[in-house]
């Protein structure tokens, strides 16, 4: 399975299991969504389950926070990450909150699955990388998944989850991984292992890194599509690397980090977004907190610019092997 | 859920959700009967200067203009001359070519993606033959017609396309995300409806400074479920700004139809009513009948009566982009099937009935729009296309995040530039 099957899948396994399971957002319904992760969905659970929503981001998780009142688990579809600012007041200040501010007495277990990232050319308003802006926000979940197989399990764990689940899918490897050369042709799921993705259910637990790449020379945390790029980044610089693959941001598996970082010494944190404020300054600022004396060179960054995603330009923007490269030597030359 | 089920608990019937589902689906024979198009000239017209309350009843019907012969009737006749209509004419074919060449230019791999306004030109067109030179609109992406009728270059269009050396944005927004301020064309937003409020704050604003300029906000059918949408509004209403705020009700929002964004219990012209503004709900198709209910509005307006929410009812005949495949969800020959017709032919008709036009003209403007089109194209090419992005370019991302280049940025920016191998 490619991704998007992967995650339809999830869907599907989930909406049979648990009736309170109800999926909307735009475009979701009959056409089953624009990148097609809900298709099939209506014509099997019926439109009671899976539905088309408005043009309205505050509407569909304002609603989601009165159904999950209600009882039922609403999986909703924000089209595209860049458009969740609209529902952002109700996910802050709402959504996260409710189990804390009445003491448990009103929980919020959704999940808010976006299509986010750049690397499509889709411009500034259909590239963004805004998870720094929910794993800020205390009482949110926020898990981005890599690979087919991590995207069902995880998505099962997520709707499973008692607490808010925020879903970024990094929409540049629904179909295929991708390296960052721009210039190389996507090879499709299909060709690899993690695209071995059981019908049935099974859960890939959150907060739970995975060790993408096994190595002893430095740690490279990052995830989402960076995965990829941070693998292929090792393996043409022959760096011993091992990549980490956070898979959950918030809550952090903070034991795999420290035990990499300490077995290495060394440490590159990779994120696709825009690096200030990103998320991996957390993780740098982690690392070096508990870290420090084993670690034999400062913490790198590797990022987006700080500009917004140029359409034209993209292929000079997407944080990609050359990048990396930089980076590495940086590192390694310590 | 509760411990209790529901439908245990009392001796009351099962509540159930309606999801609104659209008359036809891939496979059906459309049937727009149910659609209700009063005939032409029968809609009144109220003095501009008229409390909104009189335009209430007109929030529910159609102004029309052209019959079905293509003759004009009614107090919304606009009475034009001539040589205006033809100018709109001209405009609505251009658009449609030029829609044509560039559909054509993103298969071909010159450019990542395309929106087009089939069937829908009657609407930027005639509202900027409506306006003054110098109002501003806040458009969305199907308003290239406003460029069109505005005589922004097409070459520059192109260019914007492309995100060549000549694009004037420096290939930061997606193709057909225009801006250009002396054409009075705001930027356009990916972000739906975030324009409408814009669009009041602009009016708001000329009429702070006691200046005579009014706005024009357009939003489609789908988003007016956003919340700026009902600001936009209640900010219009409150301070009466001197604003247009236009509804595109194309019938489709990608795959979702007017009625998931609320057309089966109200117009969307009736959503004016309960902010108290004027309201009127246009046939779209009717050139004519565009051009008198923008030109009424925006009289209102200059008259400092206040906002009117225009809803103009058409249909989408292409795919929402080239990203959309439109027989996914619809019947594919439900375009054939509207029944207000085609802007262009509708026009067309009236024009050659009135003696001011014939095939054989009709057939060398489309011929000539056909080579101003392709002309502009050869030129635009000349500066690139998408694919041959180069690198000379690449330190441009890094200007207009701040007026001023920060450390960071700059910083940024050498790497950038080490980067590439510059
Ligand atoms: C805030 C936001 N949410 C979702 C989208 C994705 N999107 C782009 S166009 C579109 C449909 C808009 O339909 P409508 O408003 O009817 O305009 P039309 O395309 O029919 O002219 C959607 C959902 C977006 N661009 N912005």
């Amino acid at each position: 399975m490619n991704m998007i099957e992967a995650i339809n899948s999830a869907h599907r396994v989930m909406m049979a299991r648990d009736p309170d399971v109800v999926v909307f957002g735009e475009d979701v319904g009959y056409f089953g969504g624009v990148f097609r992760a809900t298709a099939g969905l209506q014509k099997e659970f019926g439109k009671q389950r899976c539905f088309d929503a408005p043009i309205s981001e505050g509407g569909i998780v304002g609603t989601a926070v009165g159904m999950a009142a209600y009882g039922l688990k609403p999986l909703i579809e924000i089209q595209f990450a860049d458009y969740i600012y609209p529902g952002y007041d109700q996910i802050v200040s709402e959504v996260a909150r409710m189990r804390y501010r009445t003491a448990g007495e009103w929980t919020m277990p959704m999940v808010i699955r976006s299509p986010y990232g750049g690397g499509i050319f889709g411009g500034q308003t259909h590239s963004q990388s805004p998870e720094a802006l929910f794993t800020h926000v205390a009482g949110l979940k926020v898990v981005i998944p890599s690979t087919p197989y991590d995207a069902k399990g995880l998505l099962i764990a997520a709707i499973e989850d008692p607490d808010p689940v925020l879903f970024f899918e990094p929409k540049r490897i629904y179909n295929g991984p991708f390296d960052g050369h721009h210039d190389r042709p996507v090879t499709p799921w299909a060709k690899r292992p993690e695209a071995q993705v059981p019908d049935d259910y099974y859960t890939v637990p959150l907060a739970k890194a995975r060790v993408a790449r096994e190595g002893a020379e430095l740690t490279v945390l990052t995830y989402g599509t960076m995965v990829h790029v941070a693998v292929a980044a090792a393996e043409e610089n022959g760096v011993d690397a091992e990549v980490i693959d956070l898979r959950t941001l918030v809550p952090l598996d903070i034991a795999a980090i420290e035990a990499s970082v300490k077995k290495t010494g060394r440490c590159l944190v990779v994120q696709e977004a825009t690096r200030t404020s990103g998320f991996g300054a957390e993780l740098a600022a982690l690392v070096q907190e508990r870290c420090f004396y084993h670690l034999e060179a400062p913490v790198e960054r590797v990022a987006g610019w700080d500009t917004p995603y140029p359409h034209a330009y993209e292929w000079a923007y997407f944080p990609g092997p050359k990048r990396m490269k930089l980076a590495l030597e940086k590192v390694m030359a310590d | 859920m509760s411990e209790v089920d529901p439908t245990d608990r009392r001796n009351a019937p099962a509540l159930s959700l309606h999801v609104p589902e659209p008359d036809y689906r891939p496979g059906d024979t459309p049937d727009f009967s149910k659609v209700v198009v009063p005939p032409a000239g029968a809609a009144p017209r109220p003095d501009t200067g008229a409390p909104a309350r009189e335009t209430f009843p007109l929030t529910d019907t159609l102004v029309r203009v052209l019959d079905d012969e293509g003759r004009p009737t009614g107090p919304w006749d606009p009475r034009l001359d001539p040589e205006t209509m033809r100018k709109m004419l001209r405009d609505m074919v251009t658009v449609r070519v030029f829609d044509d060449r560039m559909y054509r230019a993103q298969r071909q791999g010159k450019t990542s993606f395309y929106m087009k306004c089939t069937g829908e030109e009657a609407i930027a067109v005639a509202a900027a033959a409506a306006l003054d030179r110098d109002d501003m609109n806040f458009p969305t992406y199907r308003q290239q017609g406003l460029l069109v009728a505005r005589g922004y270059p097409l070459v520059d269009m192109m260019c914007q396309i492309y995100s060549n050396r000549g694009d004037k944005l420096h290939g930061r927004q997606l193709p057909i995300m225009y801006s250009d301020k002396p054409h009075g064309f705001f930027s356009i937003s990916g972000n739906l409806g975030t324009q409408y409020p814009q669009a009041v704050g602009w009016a708001m604003a000329s009429a702070i400074k006691g200046d005579s300029r009014i706005a024009m906000g357009w939003i489609g059918d789908g988003a007016t479920a956003e919340g700026d949408f009902h600001s936009a509004l209640t900010f219009a209403a409150v301070y009466t700004a001197p604003v247009i705020l236009a509804v595109v009700n194309n019938q489709w929002a990608i795959s979702s139809f007017s009625g998931i964004a609320g057309a089966e219990k109200a117009t969307f012209a009736n959503r004016a009513v309960g902010y108290g503004i004027a309201g009127l709900r246009v046939d779209g198709n009717d050139a004519l009948a565009v051009y008198a209910a923008t030109r009424w509005a925006a009289e209102r307006a200059r008259g400092n009566h206040g906002p009117t929410l225009i809803e103009y009812f058409t249909y989408r005949a292409e795919g929402h982009s080239t990203s959309d495949d439109p027989t996914g969800y619809r019947p594919a020959g439900e375009a054939q099937q509207w029944p207000l017709g085609d802007p262009i032919e509708r026009l067309k008709q009236h024009l050659i009935g009135a003696g001011e036009w014939d095939e054989h003209r009709h057939s060398e403007l489309v011929k000539a729009a056909d080579a101003e089109v392709r002309a502009a194209q050869k030129e635009a090419e000349k500066l690139g296309i998408l694919p041959e992005q180069g690198r000379e370019n690449i330190a441009s991302m890094f200007d207009d995040v701040f007026a001023e280049v920060p450390w960071h940025v700059a910083e940024q920016r050498d790497q950038c530039l080490k980067e590439a191998g510059l």
